[in-house]
């Protein structure tokens, strides 16, 4: 039987009859049309998924539509603020931190809840909060130096 | 990849999901965080006809101080314990081991109730979960009940809970002021379960010692041979060499045996 969910997604408010077996990325993915968030193993362990619900990181091809239901979602179409490019995208911009770009939603939404939780955050903290997040071309050097610049950027350095 | 089709169920309390569970019986799993089971879903390796979400139930999650001991409800998640103050001041093991579960991500939505009930021979929790003497509170139709740790594993994925009971709590016991505990594993590379994983308690005095291994078998299990080499000894080198080859010998190495993990 089909249930009707209510969730917000960057601000704006959506409510849908959903199977309970979609998967919360497919419902974003397909249903709601923000195809920003990717799905790269489809099997819990890259993190190409990565939104934040109720501001906490999650890997949305292991979740429900349904588990969503009433929360607040942030995906990569939501960090972008009044046409300026938030300074974690900034730093991914200035530090080549992507190159095909395929695993950077994930990336930038996994170092948004870094941030949160420690601004500053040492070069091994990054590393080690980016374990769930695989990236096939960059060696990760660049993106830690985004994050690294973003950290400077929001402390007003 | 998508699951089987089911029933979604949200009760809002424990009672209400435990008499799902009475009236579905084996159609249906609970559904915790769902770190464990939804990839099972995923893989149609489960088809629960009937899915009973209980990550929302209210009461059900949370770290106190409950009569000296240390109570953490069932749904507290990964996060919560690696970040508690509590458990960094009075059970810094508990921190240690989540903090070496998976991911961040993971460790946002798996539950301290979810690992134990799902039991992988390969999971971290229950390593220190015997180290530490734990006790598992279950909740079924006609209430709680207590289960020691050492009673609660019973196999692969499997323990001693009744299908139609919860996991609501989790208790740790006080240890003494100055008890040196620590967790170390060593994570496959890919899925960062462990490969094998060991927790160890021991007081200051030396005499009351617990040790937990996980992923060496289909259970983890209590070290009693290396607990008895290592209660009452001066820790020095010779005396952890000594402890460290009294494991067992039926404690072989089974990681060849998962290496899907
Ligand atoms: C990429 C990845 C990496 C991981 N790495 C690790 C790791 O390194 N170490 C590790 O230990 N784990 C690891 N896990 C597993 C993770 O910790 C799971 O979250 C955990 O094992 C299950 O908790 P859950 O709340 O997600 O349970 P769920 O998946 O919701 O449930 C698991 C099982 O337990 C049952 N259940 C859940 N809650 C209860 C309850 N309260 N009472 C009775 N039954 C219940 C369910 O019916 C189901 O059968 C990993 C998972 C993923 C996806
Ligand atoms: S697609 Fe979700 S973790 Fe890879
Ligand atoms: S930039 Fe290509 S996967 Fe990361």
């Amino acid at each position: 039987m089909k249930r009707q969910i209510k969730v917000t997604i960057n601000g704006v408010g959506y409510s849908h009859e959903v199977e309970p077996r979609l998967l919360l990325v497919h419902y974003i993915r397909d249903v709601v049309g923000l195809t920003g968030t990717h799905i790269g193993c489809d099997t819990s362990q890259c993190g190409a998924c990565t939104i934040l619900l109720n501001g906490m990181a999650i890997k949305c091809c292991t979740m429900l539509a349904v588990q969503a239901d009433g929360a607040e979602i942030l995906t990569i179409e939501g960090v972008a603020k009044d046409g300026h490019l938030h300074p974690i995208q900034e730093g991914f911009w200035e530090k080549h931190g992507l190159q095909c770009g395929y695993c950077t939603p994930g990336m930038i939404l996994a170092a948004y809840q870094l941030l949160q939780r420690s601004p500053n955050p040492s070069e091994a903290e990054i590393r080690h909060n980016l374990e769930g997040n695989l990236c096939r071309c960059t060696g990760y050097h660049n993106i830690v130096k985004s994050i690294q610049y973003a950290a400077q950027k929001m402390a007003g350095r | 990849m998508y699951p089987a089709q089911f029933e979604y169920h949200s009760p809002a309390s424990v009672q209400e999901a435990i008499s799902l569970l009475g009236r579905l019986k084996d159609d249906a799993k609970l559904l915790a965080g769902g770190h464990s089971l939804i990839p099972m879903m995923k893989l149609r390796l489960a088809q629960p006809k009937h899915v009973i979400d209980i990550r929302k139930i209210p009461g059900l999650s949370g770290i106190k101080e409950d009569g000296g001991a240390i109570a953490i409800g069932a749904l507290t998640t990964h996060y919560a314990v690696e970040s508690s103050s509590l458990l960094k001041q009075k059970c810094a093991l508990l921190t240690e081991t989540a903090g070496t579960i998976g991911d961040p991500q993971v460790r946002n939505m798996g539950t301290v109730g979810g690992s134990l009930a799902h039991a992988d021979p390969a999971a971290d929790y229950p390593a220190a979960a015997i180290a530490l003497g734990a006790e598992v509170v279950a909740e079924g139709p006609k209430g709680k009940r207590t289960i020691k740790v050492d009673d609660f594993f019973k196999g692969l994925l499997t323990t001693a809970l009744q299908p139609d009971e919860i996991l609501v709590e989790i208790r740790i016991p006080s240890w003494p002021v100055g008890t040196g505990m620590a967790y170390m594993k060593f994570p496959h590379p890919a899925s960062r379960f462990a490969v094998v994983g060991v927790a160890a308690v021991v007081t200051a005095d030396g005499k009351k010692v617990g040790v937990g291994i996980t992923g060496a078998g289909t259970k983890a299990v209590r070290a009693k041979g290396v607990e008895a080499a290592l209660s009452g000894k001066t820790l020095d080198a010779a005396a952890i060499k000594a402890a460290a080859e009294a494991r067992s010998p039926q404690q072989g190495f089974l990681a060849n045996e998962f290496s899907w993990r």
